[in-house]
């Protein structure tokens, strides 16, 4: 998988804290002791930065959200789709604005389950590994996607 | 302001409120500033009739995103060294989460003091959406 490069800027931080409902001053006030610094969950925003994400709609191009019908593409894509099972964070130090992370993503384990609520499900890590511009590796993440056999009952 | 080892003891525990009558359009605000727009949670008509689902849920990241600002507002800033959450349950629009950190450990880490937590988020029915752990560093 490609390297991606990413950013952080304050602009940035600050309406990912806002979309959080976390009005601490740490994530925008620049005049706050020690600066300004990223919350905990924000490197999952790399995703603005990869070109290619399957999860953003690109100009010129069909999106599987509805528009004139209820799905832009034809048949039945990514019915039940791929949902987030576990998130988990090392901090080897917190991202500040002005960082400029270099981003690598492998793929991990996979494995099967059975469920009653969903299906088969198949489980898919992925190791993201983000380092800074020493070289110095400052966050590295796990996530494990779930693709379901059909949409998860809440019975 | 960061946790002081000295005063804290296994089996303590913090809470916070993180979303009340979670709306679409918090929703919508975390799939801009995320970058992740998939329509599962921003687009009612694809969620329900596409996809299946009884209407568009709230992205993991947010109810992690949300139970990290519980966790940040306990720890302090910039103290936390491990956060790892289970996506245990859908998060819905409407709902309420209350999100709480439980202390399962006191321990020296390279020699200096550390805390490892316990977290729960639950919804207004009292059911779990996240369970997770997190480490963060400790004042003497």
């Amino acid at each position: 998988l490609a390297k991606l490069t990413f950013p952080v800027e304050a602009s940035h931080i600050m309406m990912f804290a806002r979309a959080i409902g976390d009005e601490n001053p740490v994530y925008h006030d620049p005049g706050v002791a020690g600066g300004i610094i990223a919350p905990p969950s924000f490197p999952q925003a790399v995703a603005q930065f990869d070109p290619n994400y399957v999860l953003r709609p690109k100009p010129g191009q069909p999106w599987f959200g509805s528009g004139a019908a209820p799905s832009g593409i034809e048949g039945k894509p990514v019915a039940t789709g791929t949902l987030h099972a576990e998130q988990h964070f090392e901090y080897h130090r917190h991202v500040r604005p002005g960082d400029v992370l270099t981003v690598e993503m492998v793929p991990g384990r996979t494995w099967e389950k059975e469920s009653k609520r969903a299906g088969k499900l198949v489980f898919r890590e992925r190791i993201t590994e983000y380092r800074d511009q020493a070289g110095e590796l400052v966050i590295t993440a796990r996530s494990v996607g779930v693709t379901t056999e059909r949409p998860v009952s809440n019975d | 302001m960061a946790l002081k080892a000295s005063s804290l003891k296994i089996g303590d525990t913090y809470s916070e409120r993180v979303a009340t009558n979670l709306s679409r359009t918090q929703i919508v605000q975390y799939a801009g500033a995320s970058g992740d727009y998939n329509p599962l949670h921003t687009d009612e008509v694809y969620t329900t009739q596409v996809a299946g689902y009884k209407s568009v849920f709230a992205h993991g990241m947010l109810t992690m995103g949300l139970t990290g600002k519980m966790l940040t507002n306990y720890v302090g800033d910039g103290r936390l060294t491990n956060f790892g959450v289970r996506f245990t349950n859908q998060v819905w629009p409407g709902d309420t989460l209350d999100s709480t950190a439980t202390v399962a450990a006191i321990r020296e880490e390279g020699g200096a003091p550390v805390v490892d937590l316990t977290l729960s988020t639950v919804n207004q029915d009292g059911k779990e959406v996240i369970s997770g752990t997190a480490t963060a560093r400790l004042d003497p």
